[in-house]
């Protein structure tokens, strides 16, 4: 059976503002209908690539094709095909809910019943349709949010991209709109892309690529990123984080590393560990800790420093 | 195009909604007008062959009616930046609208609504017996359209590419202001010193508002470009801004 081609494959992608650095070639492909998630700092480059694949930006050097085509040679081709969630919301607060819909149809050539179909299917879908004649201004945040998405889904597109979605919502909004995401890959096999810094929303991604100074570190399924850990991760908080961990190290031949003024092993059978740590240095250590490791500590074991 | 009708729909329905917009425009060109024109009424001599009997009231009204169209296509056009500011216009932008498109719906926003209040200031005409035949006024209109298009892509390259409101004020001041004492709208060309006049040649608005004296009255005015030349002064500005205006768009990316 023929496989169809990924939905969105970046080549080498390089990026410079200025003299800075913001992507050095990156490469990676995104299947389709796959939640992909795209983990990193602030400045990590994930914004710029964000901005790239949503056409927002030419890159320096490389090429991003969406869908076979060229996001700088076909940029119109890769809109019609493309929704996007900014960060900051694209609506106009001083034009109504439906205002800011029909206009966003308009522009994507929706128009008549057609239209006006799909923005009440839209806003249903997202619990809005009571709000239609507000004013966007009205709006909280989280409503705004999903008038957002709402808009951004009128025209059908196969690949969806949100610039950290959770930004300024609350734990049940960020559930409702994952939800929605998650609904979404299941009836219409649309493909998304999110950036994020949030460990639990990556945890929720088919696949995470873990951005770090312009640079592709990892990319894998959440569960085989913290299988590669190889173990639990302790964490150790003393008063001498740099003695302890080069005698830790030394005493147990383990890597101790010291990361935000503790000291972190990375350790299989971290409970047997840990009796023995203690005994080893008694009185010298404030607290410590253990446990599975998460997208964090993957994070941390790749780069070296914590994400947030 | 239905992008380009849908952006202009936008502008006109956030003007209407913002009553502070519709007084601003129109009322301090129109306190200009009245408190200038009255105070140099009686000091004002109109160059030779000028039939001017409403005295400078009267020889100052297009030049308002040319301020009207400058304040609110420009005030309009900085709308872009607010656009910019507040994230709507990235939305735009990822969407598979034409970069022309984007322009035109943006300039013809800002040229409707400044033709809007220029209308409203030509109703005033009467009471400052500034007259005019009736049959003049869609060939008056028409003229305004392509000088407040004009305005409107001046203004939209400058909102283009800055970054700040505070900026658009700036250029406002520096730029624009001095393009319309410059313009013929305020004191004739004929009669100016030699280095002033010269630049007044040489500004596009010069023609703008001449062409719409002349509309106000049956012959020639003698010390003015003739009527042809300043419309197609005119026309060719407003051609060239809403070409420089679609390169800015494909070139820039904002935001």
């Amino acid at each position: 059976m023929p496989t169809l081609s990924p939905a969105v494959v970046v080549e080498r992608l390089r990026h410079l503002y200025g003299e800075r650095v913001a992507l050095d070639g990156v490469s990676f492909a995104v299947a389709r209908g796959e939640i992909f998630g795209l983990l990193g700092p602030n400045g990590g480059g994930k914004t710029t690539l964000f901005k790239v694949v949503s056409t927002l930006l030419a890159p320096t050097g490389g090429t991003v094709r969406v869908f076979d085509d060229d996001v700088v040679k076909d940029p119109a081709a890769v809109r019609r095909r493309l929704g996007v969630v900014f960060q900051k919301p694209a609506l106009d607060d001083r034009l109504t809910v439906g205002e800011n819909m029909r206009h966003q149809g308009h522009l994507y050539g929706l128009r008549g019943a057609v239209l006006a179909d799909r923005i009440a299917e839209g806003l249903s879908r997202v619990g809005l349709s009571d709000r239609r004649a507000d004013l966007v201004g009205t709006l909280s945040g989280g409503l705004q949010r999903r008038a957002e998405v709402a808009k951004a889904l009128l025209h059908r597109p196969q690949l969806l991209v949100l610039d950290e979605p959770s930004t300024g919502l609350d734990p049940s909004a960020r559930r409702d709109i994952w939800q929605h995401l998650s609904d979404l890959r299941k009836s219409e096999g649309t493909t998304v892309i999110l950036t994020t810094h949030l460990m639990e929303e990556a945890a929720g991604c088919d696949r995470v690529a873990i951005l770090d100074g312009g640079r592709l570190v990892a990319l894998d399924t959440p569960d085989a990123l913290t299988a590669s850990i190889g173990g639990d991760v302790v964490l150790v908080r003393a008063r001498d984080a740099k003695g302890l961990a080069a005698r830790v190290g030394e005493r147990f031949a383990v890597k101790a590393e010291v990361v935000d003024g503790q000291v972190r092993i990375e350790r299989d059978r971290a409970h047997e560990f840990v009796t023995d740590l203690v005994e080893s240095f008694p009185g010298e250590l404030d607290a410590v800790t253990f446990g599975k490791p998460t997208l964090d500590d993957v994070f941390v074991h790749y780069t070296g420093h914590r994400l947030g | 195009m239905l992008a380009a009708y849908t952006l202009w729909l936008r502008e006109v329905v956030r003007f209407l909604r913002q009553r502070s917009r519709i007084v601003g425009a129109l009322g301090s060109p129109l306190v200009f007008w009245f408190l200038i024109g009255s105070g140099l009424n009686r000091s004002f001599q109109g160059g030779p062959a000028m039939p001017l009997q409403g005295g400078y009231l009267e020889y100052f009204y297009p030049g308002t009616l040319a301020l009207i169209l400058l304040f609110t296509a420009i005030f309009s056009t900085i709308s872009i930046v607010e656009d910019r500011q507040e994230g709507f216009l990235q939305g735009v932008l990822v969407a598979p609208v034409p970069r022309s498109a984007i322009v035109v719906g943006k300039v013809l926003g800002s040229t409707t609504l400044a033709v809007i209040q220029g209308g409203v200031f030509l109703l005033l005409a009467p009471f400052a017996h500034v007259q005019f035949h009736l049959a003049a006024v869609p060939a008056i209109l028409g003229v305004m359209v392509v000088v407040a298009f004009g305005l409107s892509g001046l203004g939209f390259l400058v909102a283009w590419w800055l970054d700040s409101t505070q900026g658009f004020h700036a250029i406002m001041n520096v730029f624009l202001i001095p393009l319309w004492i410059l313009s013929g709208a305020l004191f004739p060309a004929s009669g100016a010193a030699g280095w002033v006049r010269a630049l007044m040649l040489a500004n596009p608005l010069t023609y703008g508002v001449s062409a719409l004296r002349r509309l106000f009255y049956d012959q020639p005015l003698a010390g003015e470009p003739s009527f042809a030349l300043s419309l197609a002064v005119t026309l060719m500005f407003a051609a060239a801004m809403a070409a420089a205006g679609t390169i800015a768009v494909s070139r820039k990316k904002a935001g």
